[in-house]
C-alpha cells in the first residue's frame, strides 16, 4: 500500500504573545512545529503500513526550512520525504496551495493520502478536501480512527458534532485526520541518525512538476482571495476589577450584579 | 450576472440547524446592502415542508433539492447538488456554517467551482478595496494564528464568494410570520456512482451531546481549579443558575472534562448572556471564543491574569474559596425571592 502524509510545518501558535505595550505579535523565539493535526497522521499512516505493508511518503509545501519537518517525519520512520518549494508557489490561498501540492501527488502513485484536518496557524481545514477534488478522488475528513483497511478499501470513523459514521471508502482516497487519530511516537535515536545520514528529502520545485503544474493556479496569481489587511484585535474595554476582596465581599459583589442583571 | 446571498440550510434530521438561521440573518444584511435577495438551499430527504421556517427566518426564496440520496450528509451527493444549484444560479455569496458538515462540503465546492473561500469568518460585510472601488464585494474577516490576528479577506475576481461562519457568531433573526417566499424545486440527476462511499453505520450519542453554544449561562473552568473535581462545585454553581459547564483547552488536554465543553479558536465560540471564568488566565485563543459573550465574570488569584481585561467583572481572589459561597449565596438570594 502506498501511503502519502501531507504535512506543514508551523509556528507553535500555543506560544504566541503579544506585545503588551503594542500590541504586536512577538514572532521571535517561537518555535516551529510538524502540524499537530498532520502528525497525527504521519502515525496513523505508520501504523497503517506496519500492518499492511508498504511505504509512507511525506510531503510538504513551505519554505525550505521545512527541510526541519520531514527530516522529523523521517525520525519517526517515514520511508521518503518530498519537500515542495519554489518562489513561483509563494503566496497562496488554499485553493492555489491544494492546486499545487495535487500537483506534486499527481506524479507519485498513492492508494491513501491522508492530511491533518487542519492547521494551527491557519484553522481554514480546506486544503484537505480540496486536494481530494483536485485528485477526483473521495475524501472522509474528521477521522478519529481508521477500523479496518486492506488493499481494496478502508473503513473509517468519521466525526461529526453529534454523531459518528463509519465509512467505508474504497481506495485510492483522501482522508483528514483529527488529532484524535493517533498518538504520534517519539523519534528514536537512531530514527535520527538515519534521517540526516542515510534517508534525504527530496526538492522539488517547479521545473520538477512542469508537467503537472498549470501556471494558472499556483502562487499569489492562482489564489482566488487575498488579504486586504490584518491586524491585532483590539481588546474589549476592561470593566470592573477587585482586587483586595474578602472571599465573602466578592460573592456580596457578584450576587448584586447578577441581581442587576436580572439573571437572578 | 452573479446576483444574490446564498445560505446552505445545513438540517441533520430534518432538523434545520441554528447556524443557518444565524446565517440567513447575516445574509438579510448582506443582501440589503447589495439591493439583492436572500436564497437559500436546502438539500435533504423528505425536507421541503422545512423551507418555510427558512423563509420566515429572513428568506426569500428557498431552493430544495429533495432526494433520498441526500438522507444522511456524503460528500459527493451534497457537493453534486450543491454545484449544479451554484452552475445553474450564479451567486455573488455562499454562506456556509464552519460545522464537520460545512467544513466538508465548502471546500470540496470551491475547488469544483474554482472559486475562493474563506473559513471560519467571524465578521462579514459590504465594502470596498482601493484597487476596485466600483466593485461591492464581500469582506470576510477572520482569525488567523491562534487568534492572534484578524484577517480581512476578500475574493475579487471569482463568483461566488464563499465564507464559512461559526456557530453562535452571526444574529439570527427573529421569526416572522407574515413573512412569505418563494419554494423551488431543483431536480439532481444522481446516479449511484455519487454514492461513491458506504455508511456501514450511522452512530448517534445517545444522550443529548452537551451544546455549550445554546446554553444562556456558562461556568467555565480554567486551570485554576485545581482538580477534576472541582468541576462539581462548577456545575452546583451552573445548576444554580440554570446553566451548564465549559472549559479553557488545558483541562480538556488534562483529560479532566470532554472535548465537547472547550471554548475558545480550538474548541467552540460562545456567546452566552453570562459567561463566569473560574480560574482561567484568558489566554488568546481562550478569550476568542467568549469575549462577545453579554457579561463576562472573572475569578482569578493572577491580579495580572489577561481574562480581566475582558471581564466586566473581575475579581482577584481564589476560586476554591468563593464559588462554594458563591452557590450557598446565590440559592439563599433565590429562596428570599421565591418567598416574597
Amino acid at each position: 500500500m502506498k501511503i502519502i502524509v501531507c504535512a506543514k510545518q508551523v509556528p507553535d501558535t500555543t506560544e504566541v504573545k503579544l506585545d503588551p505595550k503594542t500590541n504586536i505579535l512577538i514572532r521571535d523565539g517561537v518555535p516551529s512545529i510538524i502540524n499537530p493535526d498532520d502528525k497525527a497522521g504521519i502515525e496513523a499512516a505508520l501504523q497503517l503500513r506496519d500492518k499492511v505493508g508498504g511505504t509512507v511518503t511525506v510531503i510538504s509545501m513551505g519554505p525550505t526550512q521545512a527541510d526541519a519537518a520531514l527530516r522529523e517525519a523521517l525520525a519517526m520512520g517515514c520511508d521518503e520525504a518530498i519537500l515542495v518549494t519554489d518562489r513561483a508557489f509563494g503566496g497562496a490561498d488554499t485553493w492555489a496551495t491544494s492546486s499545487t501540492i495535487a500537483a506534486a501527488i499527481k506524479k507519485l502513485d498513492y492508494d491513501i493520502i491522508i492530511t491533518g484536518r487542519q492547521a494551527i496557524d491557519g484553522d481554514t481545514a480546506q486544503v484537505g478536501p480540496q486536494i481530494a477534488e483536485h485528485l477526483g478522488i473521495p475524501q472522509v475528513s474528521y477521522a478519529e480512527e481508521i477500523i479496518d483497511a486492506d488493499e481494496e478499501k478502508i473503513v473509517v470513523k468519521r466525526q461529526f458534532e453529534d454523531r459518528y459514521h463509519i465509512i467505508e471508502v474504497k481506495l485510492p482516497c483522501l482522508i483528514t485526520a483529527l488529532s484524535e487519530l493517533a498518538q504520534p511516537r517519539y523519534m528514536t535515536v537512531a530514527g535520527i541518525f538515519d534521517a540526516y545520514r542515510e534517508k534525504e528529502v527530496k526538492v522539488w520545485t517547479l521545473e520538477e512538476m512542469k508537467d503537472t503544474v498549470d501556471m494558472e493556479n499556483i502562487g499569489l496569481k492562482g489564489s482566488p482571495t487575498n488579504v486586504k489587511q490584518s491586524f491585532t484585535k483590539q481588546a474589549k474595554g476592561k470593566g470592573l476589577y477587585y482586587k483586595d476582596l474578602s472571599a465573602e465581599e466578592a460573592v456580596e459583589t457578584i450576587v448584586a450584579k447578577l441581581e442587576e442583571r436580572h439573571i437572578i | 450576472m452573479s446576483k444574490d446571498v446564498y445560505v446552505l440550510a445545513e438540517q441533520r434530521d430534518g432538523n434545520i440547524q441554528k447556524v443557518s438561521i444565524e446565517l440567513i440573518g447575516k445574509a438579510s444584511e448582506l443582501a440589503a446592502d447589495l439591493g439583492q435577495k436572500v436564497v437559500a438551499v436546502l438539500l435533504g430527504s423528505g425536507i421541503k415542508d422545512k423551507a418555510d421556517i427558512l423563509i420566515k427566518h429572513g428568506a426569500d426564496k428557498v431552493i430544495v433539492v429533495d432526494d433520498p440520496i441526500l438522507a444522511e450528509y456524503v460528500t459527493e451527493p451534497y457537493a453534486k447538488a450543491l454545484y449544479q444549484v451554484i452552475k445553474e444560479s450564479d451567486p455573488e455569496i455562499v454562506l456556509y456554517g464552519a460545522t464537520s458538515i460545512g467544513r466538508d462540503l465548502a471546500p470540496r465546492v470551491s475547488a469544483r467551482v474554482h472559486t475562493g473561500l474563506t473559513a471560519d469568518c467571524t465578521k462579514l460585510e459590504i465594502g470596498t478595496i482601493e484597487t476596485m472601488p466600483d466593485t461591492k464585494l464581500l469582506l470576510m474577516t477572520r482569525p488567523a494564528f491562534g487568534g492572534n490576528i484578524m484577517a480581512t479577506i476578500v475574493c475579487k475576481d471569482h463568483r461566488p464568494q464563499m465564507a464559512t461562519v461559526r456557530p453562535g457568531v452571526m444574529k439570527a433573526l427573529p421569526r416572522d410570520e407574515a413573512r412569505t417566499g418563494e419554494i423551488v424545486d431543483f431536480k439532481v440527476e444522481f446516479t449511484p456512482a455519487d454514492m461513491n462511499v458506504k455508511i456501514r453505520e450511522v452512530i448517534k450519542e445517545d444522550k443529548k451531546k452537551v451544546d455549550i453554544t445554546e446554553a444562556k449561562v456558562l461556568v467555565s473552568g480554567g486551570r485554576g481549579i485545581g482538580s477534576p473535581e472541582f468541576f462539581g462545585e462548577l456545575q452546583k454553581l451552573a445548576d444554580e443558575l440554570g446553566g451548564t459547564i465549559s472549559s479553557s483547552r488545558a483541562n480538556v488536554d488534562a483529560g479532566w472534562i470532554e472535548k465537547e465543553r472547550q471554548v475558545g479558536q480550538t474548541g467552540k465560540t460562545v456567546r452566552p448572556d453570562l459567561y463566569i471564568a473560574c480560574g482561567i488566565s484568558g489566554a488568546i485563543q481562550h478569550v476568542a471564543g467568549m469575549e462577545s459573550s453579554e457579561y463576562i465574570v472573572a475569578i482569578n488569584n493572577n491580579d495580572t491574569a489577561p481574562i480581566f481585561d475582558v471581564a466586566d467583572l473581575g475579581i482577584v481572589g481564589d476560586v476554591k474559596a468563593i464559588v462554594p459561597k458563591l452557590i450557598e449565596a446565590i440559592a439563599k438570594r433565590k429562596a428570599e425571592k421565591a418567598a416574597q
